[in-house]
C-alpha cells in the first residue's frame, strides 16, 4: 500500500464516520406522483414523500438514475405501483440501493396494485402483444374505487413500518376515506352522462378510468401496448373512426400530441388533454383535483 | 339496524282453526327473518372489521347513515401471484442475440493500438464480413432474503463458452453497504460496467480496449457504500485475483491489487440527470508477455514484470424534456484513463534473454454523445483519442538495443472517429449502422462499416443509468 491508497482509505472511513441527518419523518419513496400523492394524504406531517417519477414521464421509461438510488438508500417505505410496471428500473433502485428494509417482502416494500383486481389480465402473454404486463394492466389508479382500496391498505402498512404513528395514520385513513367517498359520489354525478360515450385513447392506461365512469374505448393509437402507431395502421383508423366517430380523443399530459393532433385533425374529434397523474395539468395539484380536473375536463366544463 | 326486525313481533291470536296456518306463516316469518337478520349480521361482521382496522377515529362521532356508504368496496382477491409448481422459483432468464456484418478496408488481423503493449482478445473491430457475435446468456434472481445471484455466459461465434458474470450481492448489509463476490465487471469508470448490447456503439473506446484488452472483469470482491444523503455518493473498494490484463494471475499466495472508486451524481431540474467519477486501479504483472519484432523482423517476445496503476475520470450527463424520454434524449458521456507503469522489461530473443528497467506514463480519452431526435431513432458520434506518451525502456537506454527492437512500442497517438444511427423497432430490438475512421495503427487509416443486430428476449432488461 502506498501513500495514495491510505489517502483514500482514510477518506472512505472519514464519510463512514459522517454524522447520520436527523430522522425527522418516515421517509417515503413512491414510484409514480398519483401513489406519493396518496401517502401524503394519508401520511399528513409524519412522512417525507419523494416522487420518482412526474406526470409527465412515462414511468416504463424511466433510468435508475443516481438521483433515485440515493433515495432509496435512505427509504423507510418503498410505494410502487406494481404489476411490473416498473420492471426496468426499480429492482436496480432496490438492490443498488444496499437498504434491506425496502427489498420485497419486507414490510419497507408496499405494491398498490397487489391489493387490486387488475384489469385485462392476459391468458398469455408473448412479446408480440407488444409490452404485455402478465398480471395485468398496471395503471390502476385512474378508478377512484381502486384509490379507496390501495388506501385502506397503505394505512395498515404505515401503521406497520411506523407503529409509533400508528393512531394518528389510521385516523386520518378515515378523514380520507370519508372525504374520498362523498367527493367519488360527486364525480360519479358529475360524470354519469358520459356513460357510454365512445373514446379513443393511445396507451392503454386510461382502461380503469373507462371501466369506472363507463366511456367504451373504440380504439387506441398504439395497435398494440408501447407499439407506435404506422401510418398504414393510423389510415385503417381513420376509415374506421370515420364510419363510426367517437365522441373525443383521450391524450395525458406525458404522451406526444403528434399522433393524436393529426388523427382529430381527419375525424373531426375533439381532443381531451388529461392530467393522468397529479401534477399532469396545473389544476390537478392533489389527488382530489386531480380526478375534479380529470371529470371537469371530460365533461368540457374546463377546455 | 337490527331495530328493523322489530315488527317481527306483532301478531295478532287468532281463531282456533287458523291456529296451524298462522304457525306455519309465523314460521315462514321466522325463517325469512332469520335469513335476513343473517345477512344483516354478517354486513356488521363485516363493517366491524373494516372498522376495526381503523379504530382510532377523530372525536367528532361518524354520522351513522354515513357510514354503510364511507367503506370502500371490500378488496378483491389480489390477482397478482404466480404459478405455483416447482418452476416457480426459476431465475429471471435473459438472451441477447447479436450479430453483426463488418466492412473493413484494413485486415483485422494486422490491427494494432500503436505505442501500446497488446492487451489482449477484446481489441480490435472484429472479424470481416458475416460475423455472429456474441450471444448472451443471463440467470438472475434473489437466493434468500440476504443475497441475489446473477449468472451471464457469453457464447461465442467461435463456440465456445465463457463466464462473462458470475457473483452474488448481498441484499441486507446495514448502513448501505452491499457486498459483491464472484466475478463481476468492476465498477471502475462509466462504461467498463456496461454490457456490450447496452453500449451505443458497436465497439468498445479505444481507450478501454488499449488499457484494458476490452472490459475489465474482477475475480474478487467489492465492498460497496451508499452514503446516507440525498446527493448520490457512492465508494466501493475492490480486490481478487487481478488475473485479467493489465495485471496476471500472481504464483504465490494472497491478492493482486484493488480498486478504489467513488461517483456522485444528482439531478439538474427535472430534465438532467448526472454521474460524475473518479477511480483508481493497482495490479502487479509477473511475465506479462507479448510478441513483437526486432529491428531486422525476427520474432521476439516480451516481457513486463512490475506494477500498473490507471487513474480513471468519468462523466455522464442524460437529458430528456421533463425526463420523458420517449420522444428526445440525449446522453452525453466522456472518460480520461491514465496509466503508470513500473518495472522490468525483457526481451528475449530465440538467442538471449536480455532485462531493463520499464516506465511508462500513457493515457487516452474519449468523449460521445448520442442524440434520440425521433421516438425510435438515435444518432451518435465519439471521438477517441490515446497517447501512448513517455515509455522510457531500460535496454534502449543504456544503449544495448535500438528502439527499433520495440517495435510496437514507438510513440503513437492513435484516434478514431466513430458515427452511429440506431433503429429500435422496441425496446427489445435495435438495428445499427455504424461508420469508423479507425486510425489505431501507426501508419493506416481504416475505414470500417458495420450493421449490426441486437436481439433480446425473457425477462425484461435494466434501464442502467
Amino acid at each position: 500500500m502506498n501513500r495514495t491508497t491510505h489517502a483514500a482509505m482514510a477518506t472512505i472511513l472519514a464519510l463512514f464516520a459522517l454524522p447520520q441527518p436527523a430522522r425527522a419523518a418516515l421517509r417515503v419513496l413512491a414510484t409514480t406522483p398519483e401513489w406519493a400523492a396518496l401517502t401524503r394524504e394519508l401520511g399528513g406531517d409524519k412522512v417525507d414523500v419523494y416522487a420518482a417519477t412526474s406526470a409527465f414521464q412515462d414511468v416504463h421509461r424511466v433510468d435508475a438514475k443516481p438521483s433515485l438510488v440515493a433515495r432509496a438508500r435512505n427509504a423507510d417505505l418503498v410505494v410502487a405501483a406494481g404489476a411490473e410496471l416498473e420492471v426496468g428500473w426499480l429492482p436496480i433502485l432496490l438492490r443498488e440501493s444496499g437498504n434491506a428494509r425496502i427489498q420485497p417482502g419486507n414490510p419497507g416494500y408496499f405494491e398498490a396494485d397487489a391489493n387490486l383486481r387488475l384489469l385485462e389480465v392476459p391468458s398469455t402473454v408473448d412479446r408480440s402483444m407488444g409490452d404485455v404486463h402478465p398480471q395485468g394492466n398496471p395503471h390502476a389508479h385512474l378508478d377512484a374505487r381502486n384509490v379507496a382500496i390501495v388506501a385502506t391498505a397503505l394505512v395498515t402498512r404505515l401503521a406497520v413500518v411506523d407503529p409509533a404513528d400508528a393512531p394518528y395514520y389510521q385516523a386520518r385513513g378515515v378523514d380520507f376515506q370519508l372525504r374520498w367517498q362523498s367527493a367519488m359520489a360527486r364525480w360519479e354525478a358529475q360524470a354519469a352522462p358520459l356513460k357510454g360515450t365512445a373514446v379513443v385513447v393511445i396507451h392503454r392506461d386510461q382502461v380503469y378510468l373507462c371501466h369506472w365512469l363507463g366511456l367504451v374505448e373504440v380504439a387506441a393509437i398504439e395497435p398494440k401496448p408501447g407499439v407506435p402507431p404506422s401510418s398504414s395502421y393510423l389510415a385503417e383508423l381513420v376509415t374506421k373512426l370515420n364510419a363510426a366517430p367517437p365522441k373525443m380523443i383521450l391524450r395525458n399530459a406525458y404522451n406526444d400530441s403528434k399522433a393524436v393532433d393529426w388523427l382529430a385533425e381527419r375525424i373531426h374529434v375533439p381532443v381531451v388533454l388529461l392530467p393522468y397523474s397529479v401534477g399532469g395539468t396545473p389544476a390537478a395539484s392533489d389527488l382530489f383535483k386531480l380526478f375534479d380536473d380529470t371529470i371537469n375536463r371530460l365533461t368540457g366544463v374546463t377546455k | 339496524m337490527l331495530l328493523a326486525v322489530a315488527p317481527a313481533q306483532a301478531s295478532e291470536p287468532g281463531k282456533p282453526g287458523e291456529l296451524g296456518e298462522l304457525r306455519a306463516q309465523l314460521d315462514a316469518l321466522k325463517s325469512d327473518y332469520q335469513a335476513r337478520i343473517n345477512v344483516l349480521e354478517s354486513r356488521v361482521a363485516q363493517l366491524e372489521a373494516q372498522v376495526a382496522a381503523q379504530p382510532q377515529l377523530p372525536p367528532q362521532p361518524l354520522p351513522p347513515v354515513v357510514l354503510p356508504v364511507v367503506l370502500p368496496p371490500p378488496a378483491p382477491a389480489p390477482s397478482g401471484g404466480g404459478a405455483g409448481g416447482a418452476n416457480a422459483f426459476n431465475p429471471a432468464i435473459s438472451v441477447i442475440l447479436g450479430g453483426r456484418y463488418a466492412q473493413l478496408d484494413a485486415d483485422p488481423a494486422s490491427y494494432r493500438i500503436g505505442g501500446f503493449m497488446p492487451s489482449g482478445d477484446g481489441v480490435g473491430p472484429g472479424r470481416r464480413g458475416f460475423d455472429l457475435g456474441e450471444s448472451e446468456l443471463t440467470l438472475a434472481a434473489n437466493v434468500d432474503p440476504y443475497f441475489y445471484a446473477n449468472l451471464t455466459a457469453s457464447l461465442s461465434a467461435e463456440n465456445t463458452v465463457s463466464v462473462e458474470e458470475a457473483y452474488i450481492k448481498t441484499l441486507a448489509l446495514p448502513s448501505g453497504l452491499s457486498l459483491k463476490a464472484g466475478r463481476f465487471f468492476s465498477g471502475i469508470g462509466y462504461v467498463n460496467e456496461v454490457h456490450s448490447h447496452a453500449w451505443d456503439f458497436v465497439d468498445q473506446p479505444l481507450v478501454y480496449q488499449a488499457l484494458f484488452g476490452g472490459q475489465l472483469a474482477q475475480d474478487g470482491a467489492q465492498l460497496k457504500w451508499l452514503a446516507p444523503t440525498d446527493l448520490f455518493i457512492e465508494l466501493a473498494a475492490e480486490t481478487g485475483d487481478g488475473g485479467q490484463y493489465p495485471g496476471t494471475r500472481l504464483a504465490g499466495n494472497g491478492l493482486n491489487g484493488g480498486a478504489l472508486l467513488a461517483h456522485l451524481g444528482n439531478d439538474i431540474g427535472d430534465s438532467a440527470s448526472w454521474r460524475a467519477g473518479l477511480s483508481w486501479l493497482s495490479r502487479r504483472a509477473e511475465d506479462r508477455s507479448y510478441a513483437d519484432v526486432d529491428g531486422s523482423g525476427a520474432p521476439v517476445t516480451d516481457a513486463f514484470t512490475g506494477r500498473s496503476r490507471t487513474w480513471i475520470a468519468d462523466a455522464i450527463l442524460k437529458w430528456a424534456p421533463h425526463g420523458n424520454g420517449n420522444l428526445r434524449s440525449l446522453k452525453l458521456q466522456a472518460e480520461y484513463l491514465q496509466r503508470t507503469e513500473d518495472g522490468q522489461l525483457s526481451l528475449a530473443t530465440a538467442q538471449q534473454l536480455r532485462s531493463g528497467g520499464y516506465h511508462a506514463r500513457q493515457s487516452g480519452w474519449y468523449v460521445q454523445g448520442v442524440y434520440q431526435f425521433l421516438p425510435r431513432w438515435r444518432f451518435g458520434l465519439r471521438y477517441d483519442s490515446l497517447d501512448s506518451g513517455e515509455v522510457a525502456i531500460g535496454l534502449v537506454q543504456q544503449g544495448l538495443l535500438p528502439l527499433a527492437d520495440f517495435a510496437l512500442l514507438a510513440p503513437a497517438s492513435p484516434s478514431r472517429v466513430s458515427a452511429m444511427f440506431d433503429w429500435n423497432p422496441s425496446e427489445f430490438s435495435r438495428l445499427r449502422l455504424q461508420y469508423a475512421w479507425d486510425e489505431a495503427r501507426a501508419s493506416v487509416r481504416d475505414q470500417q462499416l458495420m450493421l449490426q443486430y441486437l436481439y433480446s428476449i425473457g425477462a425484461h432488461g435494466a434501464h442502467k443509468f
